[in-house]
This record gives structure tokens, C-alpha cells and sequence, in this order.
């Protein structure tokens, strides 16, 4: 295949003495929708952050295609076409849903106003699942539609590459088929996305590819059957006894 | 509700009558002049001034919530651009000088600032008001040998009235733009969270940045405008402190959500400082003073706060009375 | 070489209150805008007492420390801890502890002024002079110096080798933790508010005995402990005395080499650099 849309080069990031992410490398094939597992506190979200220019790396590099993005700030990279949710939501609450929306694709990698950003940002309501609630206060919206709210705000940007820090986490089982339908449909569209899930059902239903990390460290890097049955990563899993 | 997504729609035909009221409204307030000359045009002057002065104020500090206490630094050093340059520059080429310098100052100091929070810009500002007068100061003493500038020009009342009122048009015409504009929506994202604002690809320090640079332009054509009313143009009165607090208190208890929102703190507070200042001119201190507990305590949203949730209760009142 | 030593002996009296101004923002975290009128109302108390009953300005840091010790826990338990309270987020209550303290201030203010009108003043209290390496100084400063210092010192001890101190460094650093080793968080901050508010007026006590003073110079006073604060970086006491006598070398320093009406522009400008250069402060340990 062609250049992968993200190389992650050797990258470490410290806080004071922790060491929340440590000599990782791994790479992103166009297209394609990679899974990134670990224990909780085993860097997931700090590696999303520093993908998307919420942190500096200490070390390392990081490369969209062919630009070096390792030490650009946070709107500079979603210009480059990184959009990404949040672990917590975060939505903008004192805008309505369809504003919350038109942001994701004003200022970043699609540059829309007026009445076209309008008009995409109703269509990927209607997509979400939220068409009924396009002018409903966003804090008064449930938790999942929250979540759809989101992700819908991350996909104006039609991004290059998307990061979803636990999108799936907290819904119940019918809200889970719908959310991994819709990850999937974005998927077959060629969205190239990472995917930080606790979920298994969804990962292997999902996942192209899996990256494993514990306690930073990237313990197993491969195809979704492979990297489960691991022994290192059943370790980090469930604890020494299990392996 | 659905008002509040119109943020690119056309001019409504709606906001056409809100403007030709205004311009019928502002048309009336000129003619205030032809019938007084004395007390009302002196207030209304007053009044105008902390209009432009804290709308400009809450076009930056709304939605970012930085409490800005640079007005006076803005506003005497548009005064002091007029003061020095009366004799030799043509007054309207001044005025630009003073949005330009002013302007100038406050990218610079945003620059230098917006990554500090809250209470450090704060004092930063109070400082950098202070730290202007006490250099001006030390400088006429030094080098002019006198306390102040003598402002001599034809510009009589009257004529401050009417340029106040223009530059009132003027920055209501701006903050409206602003709001319909790329610029304002960033704001309001960035108001809301800042996190997201850079991950959506906004470039939050330019935009606050930018923003700071026309509040700044603005309060330093006020200070401009006022100069030739001062005649005598001192350190003490063009950069005088209590201004940057009474602007942060009639913008607040008015109302920043809005653009006419400071208007609902300016009028009855203008009014009221100048009553005290009249017949308890010790206690101005404590008029302040107790506004400022009023914003904390009472009125955290200002008095445009109060009005929508009045409006809010009824409409949601009345929408179950009736149940269709 | 008489500043170094007058600018010491200044910068004595300006740690107190910036220790004062430290103890409240960095354990009950309130910038306290109003700290300076402490100082003011402790100036004109121990004018007060000394004119009228004769009791000399250390002695009346014995009455003027409790009183506002007693009004400052006070404030504190009725108009900050409802915006602690009420406060969502750190920085909601960043801009309504602002707010609310510049009210303060202001009512102060305009109470001082009311009660002892805006002039100036000043007393006589040990105004002859002492010699030190050959020059003469104000024994009054000197003996300020020494009664700062003795304060400072007790504080200290009292910080670091008591159990109740140990308590109110632990909130310092993280009132979460703090509260799962059962502190009592909200009890220690509105004490360490009010114990802030008794140095400050200790330091204003000591102040009026060689300072003219107003009712106006309340503010002047909470920009210099804010700058001596964010040099030393928040809730370091050690810093703060040490950029206290800084903040005394570097007035002194102006006033005597380059005008002394530009000293404040100095605090200012020193303030600016801090901001701009080092905010985290100069002694500040780095976050990352
Ligand atoms: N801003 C930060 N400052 C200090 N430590 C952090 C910060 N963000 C994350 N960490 C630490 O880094 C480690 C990894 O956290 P995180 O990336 O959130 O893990 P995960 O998402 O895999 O659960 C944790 O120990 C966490 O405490
Ligand atoms: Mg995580």
C-alpha cells in the first residue's frame, strides 16, 4: 500500500517522573480502523492527546501522511484533517445541537460558512441519530445523544483521520449495536480511524488492527485474533495468575 | 430557540425593524442638544461615554471572562495622543492615532498576557495602568516641567455629544457583525471551552488576541473624544483607575450576553455615580463597593439575566396553562 | 551602601503582609484583592492606640492581629465560602473571589475614609536614630524589622513543627488528599484566611511607626505582596520573604539612584517582567 496516514515514531511523553507513554511506535494504513487497548491508565488517552496537539511528546515524532505534526499545536493538527472526541464529553453547552455541529466544520480541516456549513451540519445530525434535536439545548440532551453529538461535531471536519477515546463506553446494549453499526459505516466510507475501547465485542467486530499498551509500553501490535490471545496481554489484563 | 441557530441567516426582516428604530432612536437622542445645553447634556454625555466604554469592554470580556482592568490605560492613552498632538495634527487624523496606538498596545500586551488566567491578568492590567501613569507623570515633571497638557480646540460639548454618539452606531454596528462573523462564533466556542475550540482548529490566541486589539481601539477613541473636555489634560484625570471599575460594574450588572446588555448597567449606574458624586462624594468608594457585591451576590448574570429567566418563568408558565 | 540596609529593613515589613496575602490564596484559595486594607485598618488602629491610650505599635499588634484575625474568619465564613460553594469551577470561582474582594476593598476603603477622612498621617514612636556600620537609621524601622522577623520565625515553626501547621501545608498542596486523611479542609482554610489577614495587619502595625500613611494606600500595598508572591510562586513562604526583601532592595535601590517617583512604576514594572518571564515565579518549582 501507499504511505499510512499516521506514523508514530518512538514516542515517549513524561509527566514529572511517570512515564505515561514509552518508546511507542506504530503505524495507521489508510482506511483503515485501528484499535488501541490497555489498562486503564495505560496511556490510551495521553497517546491521543499528543496525537491531536493537546500535549508536547517529550520525545519521538509523529507524522499525518507526509507532514511532520510532532510539535504543532492543537488547531494547527486539526487543520491538517485530525478530529477527535473526547473520553469525558465534551460538548458546548450554552450553543444549540446544530451549533455544536456547524463548529466541527468552520475553522479546522473544512473550511465552511453560511449556508453550506448549515446544510452539512443538519445532515450529519440526521446521520447521528439526533434530527429531532436540532434546536434542543445541548445540556438537556441524554448522555448517548451527547456522545452522538460529538462525534457528529468531529465528523464536520470530514477528517483524515479520527480518534475516538472510548466513544462506546457508558450505552447500553441497543445503543451499542447502533453505535458500532455507525463506526462501522464509517469504516466502509474510509474513514481512517484510532479507536481507544474497552469494549470487546466492538473490537472485534471492528478493528483492522490492534495496538496493545500497558503502563505505557506497547506490549503487542498486530491482528485483532492475534494480539487477544497474547500472553502478555491476558497478563496485563487479568493479572499474573491467568497467563 | 430557533433564533438561536440564524448565526449566517440573511438580515431578517425583523432585525431590519430593530435597526430603523435605532436610527430613528439615535436621530432623536442628537437632537438632545437643541434643547439643553447644561445638566442633561452633560449626563447624557456621561452616559454615551460608559455606553461605547463598556460595550467595547464587554465585546473582549464576555465571552472570555477576563476581567479587564487596562480601560483606563486605553482611554488615557487616547486622551494623551489628542493632548500632545492638538497643535500640530489635524483632530480627525488624532482620533485614528489614538485607535491605532491604543490598538497597538493592547496586541501587545494580549500577546504578552492571554496565556495567564484569571486573577493574574487582572492585576495585570490594574498594573499596566498604573505603571503608564506613573511614567507620564515622571516624564512631564522631568522633561515638560508642568503637570499637564493644555487641550485648547473649538470642540465644544455638544460636538463630544454627537462624535459619542456616532462611535455608539459605529460599535454596535461592529459587535453586530462581529456576532454573525467567524471571529464571534470563535469566541463563543472558545467562552465555552477552550479545549475544544483548538482541537475544532481555532487559533484561540489570535482570536483573543484580536478581539482585545478592537475592545482596545475603541476605549481609546472615547479617551480622544474626551480630551478637548478636559482642557486640562493631568496624569491623575486621564488615567484614572476608578474608570477601568466602573466600567467592569456597569458592564457586568447590566448584562455581557448580549450586545445591548451593558446598557441595562450603564444608565442607572451613570446616573447614580453622578448623584453621589454630588451629594456624598465621600462615599463613591462604598457606591462601588457594595456594586460589586450586588454583581457577585445578586445579579451574577446582570439585570439582562434577570429578564430572561422573568421571561423564561412566564413563557413556561403560560405554556402550561395552556396545553396544546 | 545605607539602602542595602534601609531596603532590608522595608522589605521586613513587606513580607509579612505578602506571607499574609500566600497563606490565602494558596491554602483557602482566594486571591484576596482587599488584603491591603488589613494593613491600612491596622495603621490607623495602632495610630489610635498610641495616641490615644499610649500603648506603643508591637505592644498593639497583641490587640490589632486578634481583631482582624476574628473579622477576617469572618469574611471568610460568610461572604467566600458561599462562592466556594456555589463556584462550578476553579475559574468561576477565580472571577467571583475577584469580584467580591474588590468589593471588599472598596467598602473598606470608603469606611476608612469615612471614619478617619483621606488625609495623611503619621506619629512619633521611636523616631531617633541608630547607628549601624557607621550610618544612621530610624530606630523605629529597626525595631520593626526585629518584631517582622520574630513573627515570621514563629510562623514558621508554627507551619512546619505542628501538627495544625502540617495540616494547613497539606491543604496547600492538595485539599482532596487532604480531606481523605480527615483535615478538616474548610475549617483550615477559613482559618489560614483569617491567620493571613492577622499578619497583614501585624505588618501594618509595624509599618505606621516610620510610614506616612492613608486610607487610600490599601491597593498599593496588595500589588506589592502580589508581587512579591508570584515572584516567590504561590503558597511558598520562605520565597515570599525572600522577594519581600528584593521587592525593599529594588524600591530602595530606584529611589535612591534613579527618582524616587518612580519607585511604583518600579513595582510595577518589576510585577510585568515577573508576569511575563517567570510566572510560575522565580523560586517556583516548575509543574513538568
Ligand atoms: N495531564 C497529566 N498530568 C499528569 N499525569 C497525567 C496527565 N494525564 C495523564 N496522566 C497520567 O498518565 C497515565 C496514563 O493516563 P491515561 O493516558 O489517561 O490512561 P488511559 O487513557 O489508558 O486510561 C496515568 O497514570 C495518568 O495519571
Ligand atoms: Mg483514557
Amino acid at each position: 500500500m501507499t504511505q499510512p496516514i499516521l506514523s508514530v515514531n518512538k514516542l515517549t511523553k513524561n509527566f514529572g517522573g511517570l512515564i505515561a507513554v514509552n518508546d511507542i511506535s506504530f503505524q495507521v494504513k489508510k482506511g483503515e480502523l485501528m484499535g488501541l487497548i490497555g489498562p486503564n491508565g495505560s496511556g490510551k488517552t495521553t497517546m491521543l492527546n499528543l496525537i491531536s496537539g493537546a500535549f508536547k511528546p517529550s520525545t519521538g515524532q509523529i507524522n499525518l501522511e507526509s507532514t511532520d505534526i510532532t510539535n504543532q499545536a492543537a488547531h494547527m493538527i486539526a487543520r491538517h484533517g485530525v478530529a477527535r472526541t473526547f473520553q469525558l464529553v465534551r460538548i458546548l453547552p450554552s450553543l444549540t445541537a446544530l451549533q455544536n455541529v456547524i463548529a466541527g466544520c468552520v475553522y479546522g480541516h473544512v473550511k465552511l460558512w453560511g449556508e453550506d456549513a448549515q446544510q452539512k451540519a443538519e445532515a450529519l445530525l440526521h446521520r447521528v441519530g439526533l434530527a429531532e434535536h436540532i434546536n434542543t439545548p445541548t445540556d438537556s440532551l441524554t448522555y448517548i445523544d451527547q456522545k452522538r453529538l460529538e462525534l457528529a461535531r468531529a465528523l464536520a471536519a470530514n477528517p483524515r483521520l479520527l480518534l475516538l477515546d472510548e466513544w462506546l463506553a457508558g450505552l447500553n446494549p441497543s445503543e451499542l449495536n447502533i453505535g458500532i453499526q455507525l463506526i462501522s459505516d464509517l469504516r466502509d466510507e474510509g474513514t481512517s480511524i484510532i479507536m481507544v475501547e474497552h469494549v470487546m465485542d466492538a473490537i472485534r467486530q471492528l478493528c483492522d488492527h490492534c495496538v496493545v499498551m500497558s503502563s505505557g509500553i506497547k506490549i503487542a501490535d498486530g491482528s485483532v485474533d492475534d494480539v487477544l490471545s497474547d500472553p502478555e496481554v491476558i497478563r496485563a489484563y487479568l493479572g499474573d495468575e491467568h497467563a | 430557540m430557533s433564533r438561536l441557530n440564524k448565526i449566517f441567516s440573511q438580515i431578517s426582516k425583523q432585525e431590519k425593524r430593530i435597526a430603523l428604530y435605532c436610527a430613528i432612536a439615535f436621530a432623536i437622542i442628537a437632537t438632545l442638544p437643541l434643547f439643553d445645553q447644561g445638566f442633561y447634556l452633560s449626563i447624557s454625555v456621561n452616559i454615551v461615554m460608559y455606553i461605547v466604554l463598556c460595550t467595547a469592554w464587554s465585546l473582549f470580556s464576555g465571552p472570555t471572562h477576563y476581567i479587564s482592568l487596562a480601560t483606563a490605560a486605553f482611554y488615557g492613552i487616547g486622551t494623551y495622543v489628542v493632548a500632545i498632538g492638538i497643535k500640530d495634527i489635524p483632530y480627525p487624523v488624532l482620533l485614528v492615532m489614538a485607535a491605532i496606538v491604543s490598538g497597538g498596545i493592547a496586541g501587545i500586551v494580549g500577546l504578552a498576557t492571554l496565556r495567564l488566567s484569571g486573577v493574574y491578568f487582572v492585576v495585570f492590567t490594574l498594573g499596566l495602568s498604573e505603571l503608564i501613569r506613573q511614567i507620564v507623570t515622571w516624564v512631564q515633571t522631568n522633561f515638560s516641567g508642568s503637570s499637564g497638557l493644555y487641550v485648547f480646540t473649538d470642540i465644544r460639548e455638544m460636538h463630544v455629544f454627537w462624535q459619542l454618539l456616532g462611535l455608539a452606531v459605529i460599535v454596535y454596528i461592529v459587535g453586530w457583525l462581529i456576532n454573525r462573523s467567524r471571529l464571534g462564533f470563535a469566541m463563543q466556542i472558545i467562552g465555552n471551552d477552550e479545549t475544544v475550540a483548538k482541537h475544532l482548529g481555532i487559533n484561540t490566541a489570535i482570536s483573543k488576541i484580536l478581539l482585545f486589539m478592537i475592545s482596545g481601539a475603541i476605549i481609546g477613541v472615547v479617551g480622544a473624544i474626551m480630551a478637548p473636555r478636559f482642557s486640562y489634560v493631568t496624569p491623575p484625570s486621564a488615567f484614572n483607575p476608578i474608570i477601568s471599575f466602573q466600567v467592569v460594574i456597569m458592564a457586568l450588572l447590566g448584562g455581557t450576553k448580549r450586545l445591548w446588555g451593558p446598557l441595562l448597567g450603564v444608565i442607572p449606574f451613570t446616573i447614580l455615580f453622578d448623584q453621589v458624586g454630588v451629594y456624598f462624594p465621600d462615599q463613591t468608594s462604598i457606591v462601588i463597593g457594595v456594586a460589586f457585591m450586588a454583581i457577585v451576590y445578586l445579579l451574577p448574570n446582570g439585570v439582562l439575566g434577570l429578564i430572561e429567566t422573568i421571561k423564561q418563568k412566564f413563557t413556561s408558565s403560560t405554556k402550561k396553562e395552556d396545553p396544546t | 551602601m545605607s539602602f542595602i540596609i534601609n531596603g532590608l529593613l522595608l522589605g521586613g515589613t513587606y513580607a509579612l503582609i505578602a506571607v499574609g496575602l500566600t497563606l490565602q490564596y494558596g491554602v483557602a484559595r482566594i486571591m484576596n484583592l482587599a488584603n491591603g486594607e488589613n494593613l491600612v485598618f491596622a495603621c490607623f488602629m495602632a495610630f489610635w492606640l498610641y495616641t490615644a491610650f499610649a500603648i506603643n505599635p508591637i505592644l498593639g499588634i497583641v490587640i490589632i492581629a486578634p481583631m482582624a484575625f476574628v473579622i477576617n474568619w469572618l469574611i471568610y465564613s460568610y461572604a467566600m465560602r458561599p462562592l466556594v460553594n456555589r463556584s462550578k469551577t476553579s475559574g468561576q470561582l477565580e472571577v467571583n473571589s475577584i469580584l467580591a474582594t474588590f468589593g471588599l476593598l472598596f467598602i473598606l476603603k470608603g469606611l476608612m475614609k469615612f471614619s478617619f477622612g483621606g488625609g495623611y498621617f503619621t506619629y512619633n514612636y521611636l523616631a531617633e536614630g541608630i547607628s549601624i556600620f557607621g550610618h544612621n537609621y530610624g530606630l523605629n524601622r529597626v525595631v520593626a524589622f526585629i518584631a517582622a522577623a520574630v513573627i515570621a520565625g514563629t510562623l514558621y515553626l508554627f507551619l512546619n513543627y505542628t501538627r495544625y501547621g502540617t495540616a494547613i501545608r497539606a491543604v496547600a498542596v492538595n485539599p482532596t488528599s487532604a480531606s481523605l486523611v480527615a483535615i478538616n479542609v474548610p475549617r483550615a482554610s477559613a482559618f489560614a484566611f483569617a491567620l493571613g489577614g492577622a499578619l497583614t495587619a501585624a505588618s501594618g502595625a509595624l509599618l505606621s511607626s516610620f510610614y506616612t500613611f492613608h486610607a487610600d494606600m490599601g491597593m498599593d500595598f496588595t500589588m506589592k505582596a502580589l508581587v512579591i508572591v508570584i515572584m516567590a510562586g504561590v503558597g511558598d513562604v520562605r520565597g515570599a520573604v525572600l522577594a519581600a526583601l528584593m521587592l525593599g532592595l529594588t524600591e530602595t535601590a530606584i529611589a535612591t539612584f534613579v527618582d524616587p517617583g518612580l519607585t511604583a512604576a518600579g513595582t510595577y514594572g518589576l510585577f510585568i517582567l515577573v508576569l511575563l518571564f517567570r510566572p510560575q515565579g522565580i523560586f517556583g518549582r516548575s509543574n513538568s
